[in-house]
């Protein structure tokens, strides 16, 4: 699935990101391709924000369409 | 702002002065650990051709610098470019670490010790680490990293003594072991590491190809950096502190929206009430009108016959002396005062990158992300500086769309003072009214610049730091910055401006203009002939133009129809220059005829409408 589908509470995988400098600034802020996260809250139409650990970071609707995620339990 | 003012003025170094960089992420109290380091005498300048500020003290016989906030050192932004270069003249980098966030920090504190510079950790926030249940290991922390690691909560001056003693015993750290095999025989070390990153300008100056390694650089650093943190990270309870929860609470699809209205709400009220109408009110009116005008106009007529040119230029309707002065000392400077202090506090508080995440969905709809909410908030203050702040965008079309939107539909603080000050006696009806006309002309502008540019837009990608309460005197200290340079840049303008009315008055320019524009101003949009005046005045300054509508009495009608069309008119004259410069001749006069034609255009329109009801 995509992080967008994702719902507030899910843990999931990163699989792919298929934009060259978010993939980038992903990996700086912690959540590269492999990291595993939770969907922390996802904004009516609007960006997705994940949490790794107590590091927070929101996505535009549009990126969190491109990522692939892998659901995982809780 | 702009650079001739602000070359850049640090403090003089000496052959053989040491210089102590400070590099670290946005949101860790960098500013704070500089402060406590380096003491009250600080320089802080522009950094050459850039909209980034660096500060600069002495810390003994070492020069100290703060560097803007980055995830990394490469080429993503005006910021990243500018920490760059001053991180690569270092002697010695104090890298300072928010405790709470080890793991994302690290990225950066390993890339600088693989670029080879002796460093020091400076592990900052452990009270917020602790507060949300983080137990850190700053032996073994120390150990893998291979450099000084000192724990601190700069904000209250803990570790600073032990920071400024560990500063002279900087020593190199561990380089990434699986690195080395990427890593081109080239010194500096720096350089290297910056080759094997992919970056084009270290690879011009060795003469070598992109290697396009960057990536597999960036995931073995990653790896570690998770390594390091699992090794010497421990969470002791789950517990989210208060900030914490407030800060999620602040994204919530209901409760965030509302906060976001309540703080719109209290913005409004503080600048357009508090500071446009009492502050106001006190400092131009009864400060200016009621003891300066009178007095230096006094004083001037006993020098200088009032009826002469000189007499004119200096103490007439629109002088030098008279009404100059008074803008500038009894509207502009509290206006700005307010509005920067205002976002300074968003800013410290970690409230603006929310902001960012809330409005980003409506920002998309006109071809920008979240992020451009930070040049336009700016555009509220000066649409000048906002227009060089659109550097921070992720592309040119995104640049161009901010920059037309920003001329157009964006009114200065200068002009929302005036705005502000005669709707004010209308009701607030028409304040609604002015608002929604100004958004709907600004979303349609930007959809259909979204619809007919070529390419895509970047999208939102944003660290949300934790909210907390802002240090009053950080705040302080950035609000008589700016607005420092904000003045120093806006009265000579705003004399030029001044003169050049008071020369076209002596001359009967302004006469023939207002003859020739009364087509425009009486037929279509049914304003006096006078109005024009007041256009004119609005290229040389835009705030100008609105108060030029002052003294015309105006019916609620015609106010509405005069301060719409010149808020849509043209930018003032220096933000024109930076349009130009910064979109080039070709783009930035187009988006300039475009604004006086939408401006006419919509004024006409809303004459006619209003006319119905």
């Amino acid at each position: 699935m995509t992080l967008d589908e994702t719902r507030p509470g899910q843990a999931f995988t990163v699989l792919s990101i298929a934009d060259e400098m978010a993939r980038l600034q992903a990996i700086r802020f912690g959540i590269a391709e492999g990291a595993r996260a939770i969907c922390q809250t996802v904004l009516p139409g609007g960006p997705v924000v994940v949490r790794k650990g107590k590091q927070e970071m929101a996505l535009g609707r549009s990126l969190a369409h491109r990522i692939q995620v892998q659901p995982v339990e809780g | 702002m702009a650079q001739e003012c602000c070359e850049p003025q640090v403090e003089a170094v000496h052959e053989g002065d040491r210089r102590v960089v400070l590099a670290g992420n946005p949101n860790v109290g960098k500013s704070a650990v500089f402060h406590g380091l380096t003491g009250v005498y600080v320089e802080v300048s522009n950094y050459p051709g850039t909209t980034v500020d660096i500060s600069s003290g002495r810390l003994g016989d070492m020069v100290v610098y703060d560097t803007p906030g980055v995830y990394g050192i490469s080429q993503f932004n005006e910021e990243e470019r500018v920490a760059r270069e001053v991180i690569l003249q270092a002697d010695v980098v104090v890298n300072v670490v928010d405790a709470a966030h080890l793991d994302r920090d690290l990225f950066l504190t390993l890339q600088l010790l693989d670029m080879g510079f002796p460093a020091v950790v400076a592990l900052n926030m452990m009270d917020e680490a602790k507060a949300n249940g983080l137990a850190i290991d700053v032996a073994a922390l120390s150990e893998a990293l291979g450099v000084e690691v000192i724990p601190m909560v700069a904000t209250r001056g803990q570790g600073i003594e032990k920071l400024r003693e560990a500063i002279g015993r900087a020593r190199p750290g561990r380089i990434t072991p699986a690195l080395q095999k990427l890593l081109p025989q080239v010194t500096p070390a720096a350089d290297a590491l910056l080759i094997a990153e992919d970056d084009e300008d270290a690879c011009r100056r060795h003469g070598m190809a992109v290697p396009g390694t960057r990536e597999e650089v960036y995931r073995l650093r990653r790896e570690r950096a998770d390594e390091i943190t699992a090794k010497v990270v421990r969470e002791t309870t789950e517990g989210a502190s208060l900030s914490v929860r407030l800060g999620r609470l602040s994204l919530h699809p209901l409760w965030g929206s509302l906060m976001l209205i309540a703080v719109m709400v209290a913005v409004y009220y503080i600048l357009a009430v508090g500071v446009a109408q009492w502050v106001v009110g006190i400092t131009e009116e009864e400060w200016m009108g009621g003891y300066y005008i009178p007095w230096i106009t006094a004083l001037g007529s006993r020098m200088l016959n009032p009826d002469s040119f000189l007499g004119k230029g200096l103490f007439g309707e629109f002088g030098l002396l008279t009404m100059t002065v008074s803008y500038i000392l009894g509207l502009l400077l509290p206006m700005v005062l307010g509005f920067y202090l205002i976002l300074s506090f968003m800013e410290d508080s970690g409230y603006l990158p929310r902001v960012a995440v809330l409005v980003d969905r409506w920002m998309n709809k006109v071809g920008l992300n979240g992020r451009a909410i930070i040049p336009t908030i700016l555009g509220f203050g000066c649409v000048t500086m906002a227009t060089m702040s659109t550097r921070l965008m992720g592309s040119q079309r995104e640049r161009t769309i901010a920059s037309f939107l920003l001329s157009l539909a964006i009114p200065c603080s200068a002009q929302l003072a005036v705005i502000a000050a005669m709707l004010a006696p209308l009701g607030a009806g028409y304040f609604v009214l002015f608002g929604l006309i100004l958004f709907l002309v600004y979303g349609a502008a930007g959809a259909l610049l979204n619809r007919v540019l070529p390419g895509e837009s970047t999208p939102l990608l944003i660290d949300l730091p934790p909210l907390r309460w802002p240090n009053l005197a950080n705040m302080l200290r950035k609000t008589f910055l700016k607005s420092k340079m904000f003045l120093f840049e806006a009265g000579p303008i705003f004399a030029a401006g001044s003169l050049l009315i008071s020369a076209m008055d002596a001359w009967g320019i302004l006469d023939r203009l207002q003859q020739g524009l009364a087509p425009i101003t009486e037929g279509w949009l049914g304003l006096p002939r006078a109005a024009a005046n007041a256009f004119i005045m609005g290229f040389v300054r835009r705030d100008f133009g609105a108060a030029g509508l002052y003294d015309l009495s105006l019916t609620a009608h015609q106010t509405m129809v005069a301060l719409m069309t010149i808020t849509l008119f043209v930018p003032c004259i220096a933000s024109v220059m930076i349009l130009l410069k910064e979109r080039g001749r070709k783009e930035g006069a187009l988006i300039w005829v475009a604004d006086l034609v939408l401006a006419i255009f919509t004024g006409g329109l809303l004459h006619r409408i209003l006319l119905v009801f």
